[in-house]
């Protein structure tokens, strides 16, 4: 805050800034740098004839599509969810809120296996939830529909938690103005308030979507794990290492963090324009 | 300011009543009903069976495999963000922006990519595979990838936690007890522990949630040894694919429980703050 308008001298007043970067560097070096550099050198090793060879074979190709289409169900179904939460939790005040608001954490805390353990065995034929869909011929376990449920369960906090805190520091102003001038409360939301959380939404809908590319430990539960089917890209680069076809599976790899490198540079830009709507 | 919505004038108040129907019933379907289901589940057959599930050798093992591993990560990871909050928010340098960004990936790379990386460094086939066969040390397939691959996956929480509170409380504080002649331990545990233990509790709790539950990235680099290398989140897979669902509830339940922890520590500390 001060030190931003500070003369140079001034900033190394307090003590620790070798020891503290230091730490850091070293940790973020060892713990992280390394190991994707360990991971992209591989990736070089490969040259790019094989690695094109493996990441258009079919069955890669396949698991990439079932992978994006299913994040891309997912994330479409929280851009809506999300949306309705992060709204009814600033906007209204009703018996239970704060415990809504605290449920909204339950797929950040809860491990992944477990989550993917209890939908697959509640949206199966004899779950409480599955006993009532199947007769129906609605089947969600064993079908992307699956894989998108357990994306949707793990993701759908990024898009509440990006929103909220946006539409808490609107300027009602805005709102007031519109009603006043007998805007119906349609009008104000699309035209008053929407574009306000557009960058905010949109960047909490892009985590979420990341996070759906690469999630795992829900999903190898609900999916079936049929290649061609409902293979998910993070399951074949985990198969490929169990066949200790370690070039496979880093190239399934390599493209996955390949997207998730591209989302995180979008979300940072979309937070950035976040940032200056609210003007902080 | 809230209200100004819900108060106007003029404003059908089905709407309202709609929409919060639909969020509860939403978050009934998808949140609450898998929370209760792994209790319903555990307890299924009744209390006995599940702690016959609990009390098995192969599911001890790895409940201490996981509380080794959180013992280990948690306290190092503290440490990581301290250093890290204290050198992004209180000096300012080249590449600082970047450095915060490089805090963040492990949010944004899937943990199974994670498990992958690790195994080309320090696998048989790997990077360092050769030298740490000469020198017979076991990283994969051991407590010490399982240790290493947590850290990387939790590597952001505590930092994520201490960074925008350090950066929101400025530094007068810091730089006035440098004028009164304190030094540097004595600044950290008078002046700035005290302003950050909460949200250095809170990143804790998350993170240890976090260690305590990861599951891609260390079933790529435990081997999955029963009653060896096998956290206790791969214990459940472990039991959902032996055709033992009771006994894998009865495990979930024990991580579902630590979630609900977190949570409610988490709603404490964020009361606390508020106050």
């Amino acid at each position: 805050m001060t030190t931003a308008a500070a003369p140079v001298r001034a900033k190394r007043v307090l003590p620790g800034f070798t020891l503290s970067l230091g730490t850091t560097l070293l940790y973020l070096t060892v713990i992280i740098l390394i190991p994707v550099l360990a991971l992209v050198l591989k990736g070089a090793e490969i040259g790019p004839a094989r690695f094109w060879a493996i990441v258009s074979s079919p069955r890669a190709v396949a698991a990439f599509q079932v992978t994006l289409i299913a994040a891309a169900i997912a994330t479409a179904f929280n851009a809506i969810y999300g949306l309705l939460m992060a709204w009814v939790l600033v906007r209204y005040e009703f018996f239970g809120k704060r415990v809504l608001d605290a449920l909204m954490d339950v797929p950040f805390a809860l491990p992944t296996a477990v989550a993917g353990l209890s939908l697959t065995a509640l949206f199966s034929a004899n779950g409480w939830i599955g006993a009532w869909l199947e007769p129906q011929g609605i089947s969600i376990v064993y079908t992307i529909w699956g894989i998108a449920l357990a994306m949707a369960f793990t993701s759908v906090p990024f898009v509440v938690r990006t929103v909220q805190p946006v539409l808490e520091d609107l300027d009602p102003g805005y709102e007031q103005a519109a009603r006043t001038l007998g805007a119906s409360e349609l009008a104000i939301f699309t035209r008053v308030v929407f574009p306000q959380i557009l960058p905010a939404w949109l960047a909490g809908c892009t985590i979420a979507f990341a996070r759906s590319l690469g999630e795992f430990g829900a999903i190898v539960f609900i999916a079936g794990n049929l290649p061609f089917k409902t293979e998910i890209a993070a399951l074949l680069a985990f198969i490929r290492l169990e066949e200790f076809d370690y070039n496979g599976a880093a190239a399934i790899a390599l493209v996955l963090l390949f997207f998730a490198l591209v989302l995180l540079l979008v979300s940072n830009r979309l937070q950035a324009w976040a940032a200056r709507h609210r003007g902080v | 300011m809230q209200a100004v919505g819900v108060m106007a004038p003029g404003q059908s108040a089905w709407v309202p009543r709609l929409l919060i129907g639909v969020a509860v019933g939403l978050t009934l379907l998808i949140v609450v009903a898998p929370l209760v289901y792994i209790f319903a589940r555990a307890f299924g057959e009744g209390w006995q069976v599940y702690a016959a599930n609990l009390m098995h050798p192969a599911t001890r093992n790895a409940i201490w495999l996981t509380t080794i591993t959180a013992l280990i990560v948690v306290p190092v990871n503290i440490a990581f963000g301290i250093a890290a909050a204290w050198a992004v928010a209180r000096f300012r340098f080249p590449g600082r922006g970047l450095l915060v960004t490089a805090i963040e990936i492990p949010f944004s790379i899937s943990p199974i990519i994670a498990g992958i990386c690790y195994l080309l460094l320090y696998g048989r086939q790997g990077l360092l595979g050769p030298w740490l066969q000469a020198n017979d040390l076991q990283v994969m397939f051991a407590l010490p990838g399982i240790v290493l691959v947590t850290m990387f996956v939790t590597a952001p929480f505590v930092a994520r936690e201490v960074l925008p509170l350090m950066q929101a409380q400025g530094s007068e504080q810091e730089t006035a007890a440098v004028t009164l002649g304190a030094s540097g331990w004595q600044i950290f545990t008078r002046v700035t522990l005290p302003n950050i233990r909460w949200a250095l509790l809170y990143g804790a709790v998350l993170c240890t949630a976090r260690a305590v539950g990861e599951f891609g990235g260390v079933s790529v680099v435990s081997g999955n040894i029963r009653g060896q290398t096998n956290t206790l989140p791969l214990h459940v897979e472990l039991l959902f694919n032996d055709l033992n669902a009771t006994g894998a509830f009865a495990a979930a339940s024990v991580l579902t429980l630590l979630a609900l922890v977190a949570l409610v520590v988490k709603a404490v500390l964020e009361g606390r703050r508020a106050a």
